[in-house]
This record gives structure tokens, sequence and C-alpha cells, in this order.
């Protein structure tokens, strides 16, 4: 018989912790510069890299990272690929960095990430960390003078459901889960160490306008904005083609529907007409009859993921649309004067 | 020690006149981070720098890692590290070759030379950079120096570390924002319109400075100087020739495009929220 104390102990190794919900993602300077560096580097090209950094309560702190090759389409660079991994990680923690990998992060081309892949990484990721985050970056936004630093993660009933595989309408009905509620965005912080604090603040440049000024009042936003579109009337194609699907469905739906009416009114009629006869009624419902096998409802993932799409565009043309009021009344009054 | 015989002391100068050297952000980043996380029992840290020699004899350093050394009684690199290092960022940027070294720390010291003995084996006249993390003079200085030899007539005598100039001009970290980068902690990235807001804000101090300098040029406060009137002269003359009309239609047209846009995108955006209630709704048998 266990003695209260034990058994008190036990109970405390058998609940699990409850981890805080993950609210802010503290990045270091260090680390947004090396990703601005990679990924303009190889832009357009899509680059990835790999995540260094603390898992602290509700605080993710990342403090150092690292690029991926570019990996070609071989088999055995595989296994380099993995190589190169655990090379960079060792020689790393010679250096007292952080050996602790906390997500990934990614170049973009305006805003196309939402695919299936980036949630299968996604789900690889989270089997072995208990937290990870992925951090999109777009150099072609951060043309326009703004900062276009983003971090993801996945929400929870998302997981669970795509653990599942079940993307039915019915089930998503259930968990009240709508294309919104996928990807889930985390506020960015950004510390620096007080050392380069110092060394920032004496290098800093004189002159009273900064490069980013001159980018962000720049006036042709066209070709950016031309991009996006395209990008956008992409999209709508392949949602419309995702909505004849479903339609598809449904018509196929209605018709087995309507089939299945009529095979149990022949069923009827046939047993009624045995009833008189004095035979054994049929059952009403026949499983081997090929009217009455379900169809497959199609997965709305690709669609929800689609829709994630369109409406990311449509957000950042908003933005960029908004900026250009303010240039074009500014350059309106600097000219009238 | 000057010899009985006239002999000049020689400083070659001509290759290296031109020699400056250009440093990215990163690698300022870099170097105060491993300095951050460096073993207690050393002093200072020495690294690798990566990058690339431009066309016209600039040397741009892109990049650096540190390399774990021992500078007690013996001087050592871990040249083993250094290479295993190499070879994975030489995978991911095979442009990035060994331009020099760094050390933190002001000045140089007398292991400097080994060291950089070392390195220019693996570069041909590599760049050693010094980072003062001390804040010694009061200031963090950054130094870089090449190595330069001294010959007494035909016998090299010593080789003498001698400065280069140094283009400290950090365009990245201003694409990103100083404050972002100046700060110990940012708590929120700056979102398009505060990002705008900000450079209207500076575009209107200097508009404002350089209407009071020329007030006070006119009025006879100041003196003119024709260089900045020539400037001047030139930013008002590169506002384009329009008529007001010509350029009030090109406003207003770029301004119904944006609104076209504006307007298209809200309705993408009721579309797709229609359209998912409508899919999931419960299904009409």
């Amino acid at each position: 018989m266990a003695t209260p104390g034990a058994r008190s102990f036990l109970q405390v190794a058998a609940t699990e912790e409850v981890a805080s919900p993950l609210r802010v993602v503290q990045i270091e300077g260090l680390v947004i510069l090396k990703i601005i560096k990679h990924c303009k580097e190889f832009s357009p090209a899509l680059v990835t890299g790999q995540l260094l950094g603390l898992d602290v309560g509700s605080v993710l702190e990342v403090t150092n990272c690292f690029p991926f090759p570019v990996r070609e389409e071989d088999e055995e660079i595989e296994a380099d690929g993995a190589n190169y991994q655990l090379e960079m990680m060792r020689c790393l923690r010679e250096v007292n960095v952080d050996n602790n990998t906390v997500g990934w992060y990614q170049s973009t081309l305006l805003g196309s990430f939402q695919t299936v892949e980036l949630i299968e990484t996604f789900m690889n990721y989270q089997e072995n960390i208990r937290r990870c985050v992925c951090i999109i970056y777009d150099p072609l936004k951060s043309n326009q003078g703004v900062l276009a630093l983003k971090a993801l993660k996945l929400s929870d009933s998302f997981m669970d459901l795509y653990r599942t595989n079940n993307f039915t309408g019915e089930k998503l009905r259930e968990k009240n889960l709508s294309w919104v509620d996928i990807f889930e965005e985390i506020p960015i912080k950004v510390s620096n160490s007080a050392l380069i604090s110092a060394f920032m603040t004496e290098l800093e440049a004189d002159t009273p306008v900064v490069q980013c000024d001159y980018d962000r009042l720049q006036l042709s936003t066209s070709p950016f904005l031309e991009r996006n579109m395209e990008f956008l009337i992409e999209c709508m194609d392949d949602l419309s083609m995702e909505q004849q699907k479903f339609q598809y469905y449904y018509r196929n739906l209605s018709r087995q529907q309507a089939q299945q009416q009529a095979w149990i009114q022949k069923r009827r009629v046939e047993n009624m007409a045995r009833k008189a006869a004095g035979d054994e009624p049929l059952p009403e419902e026949d499983p081997s009859n090929p009217v009455f096998k379900p169809l497959p409802e199609p997965s709305r993932l690709d669609s929800f993921l689609i829709t994630n799409q369109i409406s990311n565009y449509c957000n950042q043309i908003n933005g960029v649309t908004g900026q250009s009021f303010s240039r074009l009344y500014l350059t309106k009054a600097l000219h009238e004067n | 020690m000057a010899a009985i015989e006239h002999t000049v002391l020689q400083l070659s100068t001509s290759p290296l006149s031109s020699l400056s050297a250009k440093v990215h952000p990163l690698v300022i980043f870099n170097i105060c981070d491993c300095y951050v996380r460096r073993p207690d029992q050393s002093e200072r840290v020495i690294g690798t720098l990566l990058g690339s020699v431009l066309p016209d004899g600039t040397v741009d350093i892109r990049n650096s890692y540190a390399v774990p050394h021992m500078s007690a009684e013996q001087v050592a690199l871990d040249i083993e590290y250094h290479h295993n290092m190499l070879i994975s960022h030489q995978k991911v940027n095979p442009k990035e070759v060994i331009v020099g070294w760094y050390s933190t720390g002001l000045g140089v010291t007398g292991g400097s030379a080994l060291f950089h003995e070392f390195y220019s084996r693996e570069a041909p006249n590599p760049v050693h950079l010094t980072v003062d993390t001390g804040f010694i003079n009061g200031a963090g200085t950054i130094k870089a120096y090449v190595s330069v030899n001294l010959s007494l007539g035909d016998r090299q005598l010593a080789a003498q570390f001698q400065e280069i100039p140094l283009d400290l001009r950090m365009v990245e970290a201003e694409r990103v924002g100083y404050d972002i980068l100046k700060t110990p902690m940012v708590d929120k990235l700056p979102t398009d319109l505060e990002g705008m807001e900000a450079s209207m804000e500076r575009l209107l101090a200097l508009i404002d400075d350089v209407y009071k300098y020329v007030d006070n040029v006119v009025e006879g406060r100041a003196e003119q100087d024709n260089t900045i009137g020539r400037f001047l002269f030139d930013t008002i003359a590169s506002l384009p020739k329009l008529s007001p009309s010509a350029f009030d239609k090109l406003i207003n047209d770029s301004l119904q495009d944006n609104l076209l846009l504006l307007y298209l995108s809200s309705i993408t955006r009721t579309q797709l929220t229609l359209a998912e209630k409508l899919n999931t709704a419960a299904q009409v048998l």
C-alpha cells in the first residue's frame, strides 16, 4: 500500500505539465539580419533554414539560425542534408550557441506559402519538438520598405483534425473550424544584446533620411501590384476548380439519393407483392447494391489553403494601395507648392 | 636596426593603397554575439571572415563565424573546426570565400601575427579586422588591417599591420530600420502605416531645414554656399515638367487604379467569407 506521500509524488509525476500557450516569438536582431541576407541573396528562388533558440514559458526565443543548402532532387542528398544539419549544430554547440531547434524559416514569393508541404513540415517538426514556429520572410515586399516578417504556427484544433485526416463538412462544422483557423500568426518581438545596441547606436549614419525612406517613398508600385494580381487570378482559378469538384460531388450525391429512393420504392412494391403472396419480405437495404455505396466527400483542405492564400493576397493589395494613396497625395501636395 | 650603409627602409605601398574593405552589419552582429557567448576563460574571440573581392579591389566582408582558440601560453587555433565550418558555409553559398579573420579587443597584439600567418596561407592577402568590444576609448572602434612586408634592401625584416580604410555604411541595417536593431527590446514590428508616417515626418523635417536655410540666406543671416545652391536647384529641376492639368490627370488616374484594386480585393474577401459559409453549411437533401 503506497504511503500518501509516495502516491502524491506519483500523481505529480503522472500529470502532464500544462504547456502555457505560445504568445510571443522573441527574435534577435542577428537572426533577422541572417534571414534577410539569405533570402535576398537567393531571391527569387525559395530558400529555407533552421531556427535555433530556447523555449521559455510563453515566449519562444530565437537566438540563432543557419541556412540550408539548396536541395537537389537526388536521393543521396537526403543523407547529405541530415549530415550538414548535424555538422552545423555540432559546430555551433562548440561556440556556445543554443543547440535547440525551435523551428524553421522560409522565404516566400508575395505570400504564396500556404501549401500542403508547409503543413506536413509542421507536423514533422511537431512530433519531435513541443513548440515550433515557422518564420516567413518576403523579400519582394520588403523592397517596399516594410519588414515583411511573420511568425506562424498551426492551430491546435487544426493539428488534431489533420492527424485524423478527415476534412468533411460535418467534422469541420463540429469543431467550428474555418479557413482562418488553420494558421495562427504570433506577434514578434525583437531583442538585441546590450553590446550590439551600443555598436549600432554608434554606427548609425548621421543622415536624416535613411535607405528605407527611399524605398518607402518610391512612386512606382505597379510591378508589385501587377504580380499580386496575377497570383490572385491564378488562385481564383484554382478555387473555382475546387468548387466545381464540390458541385460535382453534390450532384452525384443527389443523383445517388434519387436512385436509392427509387430502389427502395421498388423494394417496397416487391415486398407488398410478396406479403400478398405470403412470402418473407425482402430487406429494405442491400449493402451489396452499388446504389448504396457511400460516395467519398472531397477533402476541403485544399480549398481552405487556397482561400487562405487569396485572403493573403487581398490583404497585401490593400496594404500597398493604402501606401500608394499617401504617396500620391504627397506628390500632389508637393507639386502644388 | 639600421645598417651602417644607408639603405632605405622600404614599405611596399602601391598595390595596397587602393585596398579598402567594406563590412556588412551581419558581421558585426555575429562578432558581438560570439563575444557575448564566449567561454569564460578566453579574453577574446577569434574567427574567420567570409566574403568576396570586388572587381575594383575592395574586399567585401559578408559573413563570419567564430573559431575556438587558445591564447594563453601557446597560441593555437582549432583548424579542423575552421575547415568544417568553411565547408558547411560553402555548401550554402559557394561564392563566399575566406577573405581574412577577426579578433575582438583594441589594437593588434603579438599573437595576432601567428594567426595572420595562418590565414595568409588560407587566402591571399587576408584582412585582419579588430572590433573593440571593450569600448576602451569610450567608443567601439572597428579597424581593418593588412599585412605589409617591411624589407630592408633585399632582406625581409618583418611584417607590419597597416590600417586600410573601412567602409561601415550599413545599407541593410538601414533597410531593416535602426530602431529595430538599436534598442534592446522592440515590442512590436512596425506596420506599413507607421513606417510610412515615420518616413513622411523625416521628409517634412528635411524640407523644413532646407526652407529655413534658404530663408536665412535670402535675408543675409547666413552665407550662401554655391554648391548647396546648385544642389537645391538640381533637386527642384528634377521634378518633371508637366502642365498642371496633365499632372492632375496622372495623379487622378493612379488614384482611380488604386481605388479599383482596393475595391476588387475587398469584394474578393467578402466573397470568400460568403463562400465559406455556404460550403460548410448543412447539406440540404
